[in-house]
């Protein structure tokens, strides 16, 4: 998998997990890929759920010693 | 769009700055909300949590009106959802934790509308107890109900002359033990009426904390991995010095060690056996043993030998129609016996069909609370509140 940029959003409490997400998708192009680290549970279901109602696709998401990715494609 | 968290706090307002403006927005407790739900007052809730979550459960009030729009499709602007929020009535904002909740109430705060959000998000309305009285009982004796609204369970203390009996007592054990530090009163007995699978018992640690006696039933308590006493039938315990009397009624069905109490004959706590709109379910310990017959023979031979003036108080409730005007769950047993659809249904086979087909899904994390009330695991606080996640789903409707 290609990444073209990564945001760390580890520590940070929900929303800014998410708005920050949506800042960095809004600076790439169609078919690039966002890795997203967040130790925020929150995130769990609702990037996946704002990915959807964005178009994008999550193309991985893991959980390691507590930090979860994902891997977000823009549409 | 600019969000920064505000330096200023005042009067249950927080102030933000975004240019040159000062904006407001209200902050609510878990405790107001209560006393909307409770005195059946209109309420706009705005609830930003994503749309599984908000399916799940959400707070439920008769005079209550919903939206449901998760906060990341608000990221760009909240103008379209001006025209669907009333104008005359509260409007309040609400999320999981409060993050987001505050986020959106600002928003709208600069869009020119006054809102409310909830203090501590749905997991601070998941863990508010309102502790409602029942009724007085002899020589200035009390009988209270703790209303776990955002969950549905139910817990309850009896005192009498400086001792105090609590029944059926969630994971808040502050709650409990500074209500009888108020009124005074030393607890001296803890009950759970069965091993609860749907929220982690508090009971033990308060009864730790007070050097009181923890009561389980002995059939329900067979993989604990702490002392405890038998909860046995008939046994009587005397509350205070006059003659406030506990009696324990084995009323299997729900669990195999499933217990009531008639509590000074004049109220029957059924624990999770029987409910004002529904009855027990009976398979929640993941076990292919039988319960329905139990379940039958307490609901309508034991329960039915009961004088019908007697005052059910149950450990859940389901829906808000359940509760009086006053906020208490209880009701008569004849009027259960009247109206309860799962105590009249005459033919055995509709009724074993009926507490098996369609059962709601078990409850989040059923396994893993048992555990817990087993003392088998021991879960930090956030791993508990994670556990208990949604609402009860203990009765068959």
């Amino acid at each position: 998998m290609n990444i073209t940029k990564t945001l760390d959003a580890k520590g940070l409490a929900c929303p800014m997990p998410i708005v920050k997400t949506k800042k960095a998708m809004d600076t790439m192009n169609a078919g690039e890929v966002l890795e997203v680290l967040t130790t925020d549970k929150g995130a769990l279901n609702d990037i996946p759920a704002w990915a959807k109602s964005g178009g994008h696709t999550v193309l991985e998401q893991k959980t390691e010693a507590d930090i979860l990715y994902f891997y977000i494609q823009k549409a | 769009m600019q969000w920064r968290e505000s330096p200023l706090q005042k009067n249950g307002y927080k102030y933000t700055y975004g240019g040159n403006f000062i904006m407001t927005i209200k902050k609510w407790t878990a405790a107001h909300v209560a006393r909307k739900v409770i005195d059946n007052e209109e309420l706009f809730i705005l609830d930003v949590r994503n749309a599984d979550a908000f399916a799940d459960w959400k707070i439920e009030g008769h005079k209550f009106e919903y939206l449901n729009i998760p906060y990341f499709e608000l990221l760009d602007g909240v103008e379209e959802i001006l025209p669907k929020l009333p104008t005359d009535k509260d409007v309040l904002v609400v999320c999981a934790k409060e993050g987001s909740s505050i986020m959106v109430a600002e928003m709208l705060s600069e869009a020119g509308r006054e809102v409310a959000y909830l203090e501590g998000g749905m997991k601070s309305w998941s863990s508010y107890l309102e502790p409602i009285k029942v009724a007085d009982l002899e020589n200035g004796g009390e009988l209270y109900q703790f209303v776990r609204l955002g969950k549905g369970c139910l817990s309850y203390m009896v005192i009498s002359e400086g001792e105090a009996a609590i029944i059926d007592a969630v994971r808040f054990t502050e709650v409990f033990t500074n209500f009888a530090k108020e009124k005074g009163v030393q607890i001296k007995h803890v009950f759970d009426t069965h091993l609860h699978a749907d929220h982690i018992s508090g009971g033990r640690n308060i009864a730790a904390a007070s050097g009181a006696s923890y009561y389980l039933p002995p059939k329900d308590a067979t993989e604990v991995v702490f002392d405890y006493t038998p909860l046995t039938d008939g046994l009587n315990v005397e509350i205070g010095a006059s003659q406030i009397n506990i009696n324990a009624l084995y009323s299997p069905g729900h669990t195999i060690g499933s217990t009531s109490f008639i509590i000074d004959n004049q109220f029957l706590l059924t624990g999770d056996i029987l409910f004002i709109d529904s009855i027990g379910r009976p398979d929640l310990a993941g076990l292919a043993e039988d319960w329905v017959g139990d379940l039958r023979e307490t609901l309508y031979t034991r329960y039915r030998e009961l004088a019908d003036d007697i005052v059910v108080l149950p450990a859940h409730f389901m829906i808000i129609d359940e509760m009086n005007a006053d906020g208490t769950v209880a009701r008569r047993l004849g009027d259960l016996f009247a109206e309860n659809h799962g105590l009249n249904m005459e033919d055995e086979t509709e009724f074993r069909k009926t507490v098996t087909d369609n059962l709601p899904p078990q409850p989040n994390a059923y396994q893993q609370i048992r555990q817990v009330n087993m003392g088998k695991i021991t879960p930090d606080n956030d791993e508990q509140t994670e556990m208990e996640i949604g609402p009860n789903r203990c009765a068959v409707r």
